[in-house]
Formats: C-alpha cells, sequence, structure tokens
C-alpha cells in the first residue's frame, strides 16, 4: 500500500509541478515544466501495469506471479520519443530567443522584463 | 506470403525507405532527390489506389507485423475508411509536392524531401495502423516531421509561431500517453479491436477511470483537429507556414478527425459502459463553434493564407456537425465533405501562394495592391476554391455541405446545426468576396508593379486540386456511395473485430 501511494504521489507532484511550469511565460521554465510532464507520464505508464515488486517480467510456466512486460515496453518507446522531443524544443526555444530577442512563449518582443533588469543591475553593482 | 499480401505495410515502408534516400542525395544532386519524392509519392497513390480497390468489397485486409498475432502484436487494418485515407493523403502530397518544385519553396531548406516523406509516413502509418499506442507512435512520427516542415524556410514569424505549435503538441502527446495508460490497466490491451470487446468487461468501480480515459483520448483528437476550443494554435502555424507545406497541413487536422471516427465507434460503442458515445454531448457544440468561430476568422482575416488557415477550422467544423451524429447517414456524409474540405483548404492555400508571388511587397494581404499579369485567371481559381470551401455549386462543396444537411436533418437538433451550417456558409461567401475583390479587383495606383513571376507553371498544383474538387463534384455518386459504406463498416466494429482477432487464430 505504501508503495503504491509513493508512486502516486510522486506522479502527482510531478504533475502538478509540470503543469505549474508549463503555465509560465518563458520558454525555459515551459521547457522544465513539459519535461517533468513528461518524467510523471512515464511512471504513470509504468505503474499502468500494476505494481508488482521481485518478479520476472516474463511470463512462464514456472512462475505464478510476474510483472507485466508491455509497460516497460511502452515506457522505453516514450521515453525515447519526449527524450527526442525534448531536445527539439531546447533547441527551437534557443533558436527562437536568438531571431526575436524573445524569450517569451506568445513571442511577445519585450526585451527583458523589468524584473530581470533590475537583477542584472543589481549584479552588476554587486560585480565591482 | 505473395507481394500482394504486403501491400498494407507498403504505404509505411515506400515513404521510410524514400526519406533517407532523399537525405542522401538532398545536398548534392537535388534533381534526384525530386525524382525520389516524386516516385515515392506515385508509388503510395498507386498502393493506396490498389487498396482501395480491395476494400471495395468489404473486405478487411490485416497485416500482422512480423506474423505476431492479433491482441499481442501490432496490426495494420486496411478497410474502406483508412484505404480512402491513404489516397487522399497520397493524392495531396503530389499536388502539394508539385507545388513546393515549381515554385522552389523546396530549396528554402536542406530537408524538404526528406521530412516531406516522414510526414506522409507518419500519415500514413496513422490511417492504417490497428493499435492504440502505435498510433501514438504515428502521431509523434508525423508531429516532429511536421515540426521541422512548419519551420521550413526559418524566419522570425515561423519561429515563434513554431515554439507555440511545439508546446501545445507535446502537451498533447503528453495526455495521449495518460489516456492510453489508463487504457491499458482497465481493460489489458492496446489493440483498438480487442479493446472494443473488452471494456464491456470493465468492473462498475472501474467505471469513471474508463471514462476520464475516454475523455482524455478524445480531446487529444480534438486538439489535433483543431476543434474549438483547441483551435487556437491553428490559424497562426498555418498563416506563417510555406504555403505548400500548410496546403499538405490540411490533412493534418483530418487526421484528429479520423482518429475520433475510428477510435469512438470500435471502442467506444454502446457496450462501453460509462464511456459509451463518450464525446456525444461535448462534440456537437463544440464542433458549432468551431464553424462559427472558422468562418468568423474568414470574415475578418487581413491576409489570403490567415484566411485560408480559418477556413480549415470552420470546414472542420463543419464536418463534425456531420460526425457528431453518429448514424451511417451523417458519417457518410462527414466522409464525403472530408476528402472534399481537404482538397479544397490545400487549393486556397496554393491559390494564396500563387497571388502572393506576384504581388511583391503586399504578399497576401488583403489591400488593394499592384496589378500584375494574369490576374484575372488567378481571381477565377480564387473564385473557384472559395466556392468550394463555402459550399456553392457547382463544385463538391455543396453535394457535401448537402449532404451533411440532408443527414442531420434526422438529429434531434437539427435546427442548430442547420442554422450554423447555413450562416457561417454566408458569412464565408462575404468574407471571400471581400477579400478576392480587394485582391483581384482594386487596384492601388501609388503602389510599385511587382515584378510578376514570370511562368504561369505555379498555376498547375492548385488547378490540379481544383480539378479534383470538380471531379469529386461529378462522380459524387461513386463517393458519396463509397463514404455511406465506409462509414457503416466502421459503425459496425464486430466485422472488424472479427477479421482483426480472427487472423490471430490462425
Amino acid at each position: 500500500m505504501t508503495y503504491e501511494f509513493l508512486v502516486a504521489s510522486a506522479i502527482g507532484v510531478l504533475v502538478a509541478g509540470g503543469i505549474f511550469l508549463s503555465l509560465r511565460a518563458r520558454t525555459f521554465q515551459v521547457v522544465l515544466g513539459l519535461t517533468l510532464l513528461s518524467y510523471a507520464v512515464n511512471l504513470f505508464l509504468f505503474a499502468s501495469g500494476r505494481l508488482v515488486l521481485g518478479r520476472p517480467p516474463i511470463w512462464d510456466k514456472a512462475v505464478s506471479e510476474y510483472t507485466d512486460p508491455l509497460p516497460q515496453a511502452l515506457v522505453l518507446t516514450a521515453i525515447v520519443i519526449t527524450f527526442g522531443m525534448t531536445a527539439f524544443v531546447v533547441i527551437l526555444a534557443l533558436r527562437s530567443f536568438l531571431e526575436t530577442g524573445s524569450d517569451h512563449v506568445d513571442g511577445d518582443t519585450v526585451p527583458c522584463d523589468s524584473q530581470d533588469g533590475t537583477a542584472d543591475q543589481a549584479q552588476k553593482a554587486d560585480a565591482p | 506470403m505473395t507481394l500482394a499480401d504486403h501491400l498494407p505495410i507498403l504505404p509505411i515502408a515506400i515513404p521510410a525507405l524514400a526519406a533517407p534516400c532523399a537525405l542522401l542525395v538532398m545536398r548534392r544532386r537535388r534533381g534526384l532527390a525530386i525524382g525520389v519524392s516524386f516516385a515515392s509519392c506515385v508509388a503510395m497513390l498507386g498502393v493506396a489506389l490498389t487498396l482501395l480497390v480491395l476494400a471495395g468489397d468489404n473486405t478487411i485486409t490485416v497485416y500482422a507485423l512480423g506474423e505476431w498475432p492479433a491482441p499481442f502484436g501490432i496490426v495494420l487494418v486496411a478497410d474502406r475508411l483508412a484505404a480512402m485515407m491513404l489516397v487522399l493523403a497520397a493524392t495531396l502530397a503530389l499536388i502539394t509536392l508539385l507545388h513546393a518544385v515549381i515554385t522552389h519553396a523546396d530549396r528554402k531548406g536542406w530537408h524538404f524531401h526528406p521530412l516531406f516523406q516522414f510526414q506522409l509516413m507518419g500519415l500514413n502509418g496513422a490511417f492504417l495502423t490497428g493499435d492504440l499506442f502505435n498510433l501514438f507512435v504515428f502521431f509523434e512520427v508525423l508531429l516532429i516531421a511536421s515540426y521541422g516542415l512548419m519551420l521550413h524556410g526559418q524566419g522570425s514569424a515561423r519561429l515563434k509561431a513554431g515554439v507555440q505549435y511545439v508546446i501545445v503538441n507535446l502537451v498533447g502527446s503528453s495526455v495521449f500517453l495518460i489516456a492510453l495508460g489508463l487504457l491499458y490497466a482497465l481493460t489489458g490491451t492496446l489493440n483498438m479491436a480487442d479493446m472494443g470487446l473488452r471494456v464491456a468487461a470493465v468492473a462498475p468501480a472501474d467505471q469513471g477511470l474508463l471514462r476520464i480515459a475516454a475523455l482524455l483520448l478524445v480531446s487529444v483528437f480534438a486538439l489535433k483537429a483543431a476543434v474549438a476550443p483547441l483551435h487556437l494554435w491553428l490559424a497562426r502555424t498555418y498563416a506563417v507556414s510555406t504555403p505548400a507545406v500548410a496546403a499538405l497541413f490540411a490533412i493534418m487536422t483530418k487526421v484528429g478527425v479520423y482518429a475520433l471516427i475510428r477510435v469512438v465507434p470500435q471502442v467506444f460503442g454502446d457496450s462501453a459502459g460509462a464511456a459509451a458515445w463518450v464525446p456525444a454531448p461535448y462534440l456537437f457544440p463544440a464542433a458549432m463553434v468551431s464553424a462559427v468561430i472558422g468562418f468568423a476568422g474568414v470574415f475578418v482575416a487581413r491576409n489570403l493564407s490567415e484566411q485560408a488557415a480559418y477556413a480549415v477550422i470552420g470546414s472542420t467544423g463543419t464536418l463534425l456537425i456531420a460526425v457528431a451524429g453518429w448514424t451511417p447517414d451523417s458519417l457518410g456524409a462527414a466522409l464525403y465533405y472530408l476528402v472534399h474540405s481537404t482538397l479544397a483548404a490545400a487549393a486556397l492555400f496554393l491559390v494564396a501562394d500563387v497571388a502572393a508571388r506576384r504581388r511583391g511587397a503586399f504578399a497576401g494581404n488583403a489591400s488593394p495592391g499592384p496589378a500584375f499579369a494574369g490576374r484575372s485567371m488567378v481571381g477565377l481559381m480564387f473564385m473557384a476554391a472559395a466556392i468550394a470551401t463555402t459550399g456553392l455549386p457547382p463544385l463538391s462543396g455543396f453535394i457535401g455541405k448537402l449532404l451533411i444537411l440532408k443527414s442531420v436533418a434526422a438529429l434531434p437538433d437539427w435546427g442548430w446545426a442547420w442554422g450554423v451550417i447555413l450562416s457561417t456558409t454566408l458569412i464565408g461567401v462575404i468574407g471571400f468576396a471581400r477579400t478576392g475583390s480587394a485582391v483581384f479587383w482594386k487596384r492601388a495606383d501609388e503602389a510599385d508593379p511587382a515584378k510578376p513571376a514570370a511562368t504561369r507553371a505555379d498555376w498547375a498544383a492548385p488547378v490540379i486540386a481544383l480539378a479534383l474538387l470538380a471531379m469529386l463534384s461529378a462522380g459524387a455518386g461513386w463517393a458519396s456511395a463509397y463514404a455511406n459504406a465506409a462509414a457503416a463498416q466502421v459503425l459496425d466494429p464486430a466485422q472488424s473485430a472479427r477479421a482483426v482477432l480472427a487472423e490471430g487464430a490462425q
């Protein structure tokens, strides 16, 4: 029971963080959010074959209980796809930032936020 | 096995082989890459037509990949609907490829032809597969190719829209996977036909989960189909894409519609308990809102390609109004309209490009610009495309809308459907008339005379698309009979379950 609770709450926390970050305005945060979301999805897919402890993932006549191997194959596929997609969206976000001068998801050309500006100035003030 | 037995895998294998070949020769020998690309599309069209003929007597060809029997291995299912979509995809691919080559759009980047082939591989795979997880994989294949194609030609406008498009679809993919995980946990299978049989046995305590899974899956398909309120990504993405690519993307929203038509009757049919016909209460109003939003967008658009993009949303909405009835008649009408609206949207994007290429700095803006050579002819093509899109006679849009109106008249909410379809037609007609008269009739004398593209070769692709629409209209009897038979086949999931699972029993 505790094992199920642990996995379920981990998925829940990851999804919550993923959704929160995906709704941010900056591409970097959105990319992180999508990554968290994909971790959550992978864990969820893995758990969709039920959580079984210490059993082989192969059906055999000698074994009475086994872990469903199919979700593991599904997770593997999903990991590969999301990894490729994440790499792509990182490059795309970077390229978009370099060409448009804005890292906002909606593409507004705000050179930098007032918040960042003050942070930069604060750093400059600290530097010397 | 003879070669004929391997027919269903060919629409996936041909582009999968053609793409790397095109990639290898693209840099040095562009002519060869174009040749590979065209040969692949022609071969796909040939295979698709053969499958169409084979499916014509209601047989369902089932192809077990690696000879793994059906519920355990992945199967490809070539029935009437799949064959129809394959023919549509291959035809559209040939038209858009022709336009891309003639207008040199494929020279704006190195990888147009390989990406184009991968896009087709994803589309064909999505149309053929009989396995839900495999459907997800092919969705990803077509999406990642579409990211590349959408960004083809670069430019900051494309990058901005591209970031949104990619992020929206990544979230969609996550939701798709969650739905698949739930469905697998509940039914223990991913084969659509098998799942359709097993949903009836889901425990009463799990009915809520089943309903959630079904709704999540349907919302992913609705996102791909750009149904309101999930349509916001489409207009900007399509409007800034390279026109030949946007014309190919006309079929991308139809993939979402196809997935709905395929999965809902098969898996969430009458026996699915809490998930039986799960999108029914939501799809109809959402479709009507999309139709209104789409044609309102057509009305207010200030750019020809933006207008075409909104026309895609509007026609998908009209299409889904018919789909939401889930009766053989309405689904048959929807399938006829699906073929028509894909070709019409493609024609609209291509004509917009032909006009924009001749207008210099004015491009596709719906404002009076310089006169250009062949203005009346391009104007006529625009008028034909607009007539097709809005559904005026004599082109196939009229027949499609007539069939839809006739079939939904039997439904309880037919008044709403008629009102929305007829009023959006009017709004669309006014919108197209407005942009058409601004672009093709009025002239801004102070504007510099644009240097026209000297050749008329780029008329070819839109003219072919319009000719196909005329043929669809002339052959409407045959086409709608085929569509009705396809709809009847889709709404009889037991038939395809028998075919798929019998293959496994051998």
